[in-house]
């Protein structure tokens, strides 16, 4: 404190001599290191006013009382740095117990994705913020594959708590053989009993039989997913009806087969696929299908980053929701 | 050496008595010109305080020593209605003005200790202290 008193008096004393630019660049220097200690604004008027009565022996009575005001004055302004400092102290924390909560979100939701079939899987999960309110999970024996695709709407730390329920639901389920009607049953029920009324989840769930080629689905007014006929090479929407998760207890879902050809693949997505805007407005299913066509050749995994990365592109960058796509390819 | 004074706050003029009232104590200790605006600042908050949610109460202003610390304590007293959350009241940022430095958390800032007693619908007894250096 003594130190900076000496400083800044040898600054005032040489401006007051000659005003250059210099003496008020050393003023602004000295005021990084008055921040950096803690010295409130107040008790940088009280140096000022003290270095002026040390320089000025004839200072007038009037200019002194005049700085005690001042004084007065910048008490608040001092109080609302500290106080700024301490929210931005909060702040870190709780980024970093955002981080910390990521990292138990990842593990918690890990998924393996099934190998030795006669499909090639690719999947894709972006959170937009720290916590991932997207949800993707496979099932697998020796004949079946089961996916479901879930999006809690609304983002962040509560969607995420939402998802380690449907986590809960899926871990109490048999096995990959479950039909996708009886799936969204017991996931209704768990979702529907603990969660508040505000709360809206979709959730699309699939399974693959090998034995027969055939995928059969089902829906919890969840974003249609893409059939893409290798043949025919067109898409089509997978539609379902079905409610959302938690609405009421007893829902009765509805169920459809296809059957899977050589080539041909099954693209499923939460809505931050389908709802990507650029600056022109939301970006078109066909322009998605086209981007997703382009590639259809390609790995499954290479086909699901290649369609985040376009569509990051065409939202310069800039990801509004959470990113889940899931492709279901045989081979 | 216990030197006692007090004000009662009962209207909003009775805010400028007290923090009259402070000033000449602290200057008396011995307190420069910052540490004064400090304390008379502190007293604001509490006095406006009663004011506002009390309707009425008292500050007293009190010269204490400790070994050789010398100090100035200020309690502000009212038998209003209580602050039900102290814990919330004493974050930042939680005032009505939205904060930005004032409000309790502020005075806590500026004297040293810092002590609250509050029975929800019974009153407040807020004390803080600032010592000389
Ligand atoms: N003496 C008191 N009696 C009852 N309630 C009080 C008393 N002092 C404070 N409170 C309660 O605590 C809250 C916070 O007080 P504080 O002085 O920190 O902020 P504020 O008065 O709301 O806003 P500011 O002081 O920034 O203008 C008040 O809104 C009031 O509800
Ligand atoms: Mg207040």
């Amino acid at each position: 404190m003594e130190e900076f008193k000496k400083q800044y008096k040898k600054i005032l004393e040489q401006y007051i001599l000659k005003q250059t630019e210099h003496n008020l660049y050393e003023g602004q220097n000295i005021s990084r290191q008055l921040i950096q200690k803690n010295i409130s604004p107040e008790e940088v008027i009280s140096i000022h006013k003290a270095s002026l009565e040390e320089i000025m022996s004839d200072l007038d009575g009037d200019v002194q009382h005049s700085f005690d005001l001042l004084i007065e004055v910048m008490i608040r302004y001092g109080l609302a740095l500290k106080e700024h400092q301490t929210l931005i102290q909060k702040q870190q924390n709780i980024k970093m117990e955002m981080e910390l909560a990521a990292n138990v979100q990842q593990t918690l939701l890990k998924t393996k994705v099934p190998k030795e079939i006669d499909l090639d899987i690719g999947i894709i999960t972006v959170p937009a913020k720290e916590m991932n309110g997207d949800y993707a999970h496979f099932l697998h024996d020796n004949t079946h594959v089961g996916i479901a695709v879930a999006d809690v709407i609304g983002k962040g730390i509560p969607a995420a708590l939402c998802m380690s329920m449907i986590k809960y639901g899926m871990d109490s389920l048999d096995g990959a053989e479950t039909d996708p009607v009886i799936v969204l049953d017991v996931i209704n029920r768990i979702v529907e009993k603990s969660v508040s009324d505000s709360m809206f989840i979709s959730m699309f769930y699939g399974k693959y039989d090998t034995s027969k080629s055939e995928f059969t689905y089902a829906s919890a007014g969840h974003e249609p997913p893409l059939f893409y006929c290798s043949e025919t090479s067109s898409f089509t929407e997978l539609q379902a009806k079905g409610l959302l998760l938690g609405v009421i207890p007893n829902v009765k879902y509805e169920q459809q087969s296809i059957t899977l050809n050589k080539g041909d693949f099954v693209v499923m997505m939460t809505d931050g696929v389908t709802e990507c805007r650029s600056k022109e407005g939301f970006i078109e299913q066909k322009t998605i299908m086209d981007i997703i066509e382009n590639v259809r050749d390609q790995p499954a995994q290479e086909m699901v980053e290649y369609v985040f990365h376009k569509l990051e592109e065409l939202q310069d960058f800039e990801q509004r929701d959470d990113f889940t796509l899931v492709i279901f390819k045989k081979i | 050496m216990n030197l006692r004074s007090s004000v009662d706050i009962i209207t909003e003029w009775d805010i400028v008595a007290a923090r009259q009232l402070g000033r000449n104590e602290a200057k008396d200790v011995g307190f420069g010109t910052v540490d004064q605006a400090r304390i008379t600042t502190a007293i604001s908050e509490l006095a406006r305080n009663i004011y506002l949610y009390a309707g009425k109460g008292n500050i007293e202003i009190k010269q204490i020593a400790e070994g050789n610390l010398k100090g100035l304590q200020v309690i502000a007293s009212d038998k209003g209605p209580g602050i039900a959350d102290v814990r919330k009241v004493m974050e930042d940022g939680f005032t009505t003005s939205g904060g930005l430095g004032a409000g309790l958390p502020g005075v806590k800032r500026l004297m040293d200790d810092f002590k609250i007693e509050t029975v929800f619908g019974e009153g407040t007894v807020i004390s803080a202290t600032k010592w000389l250096r």
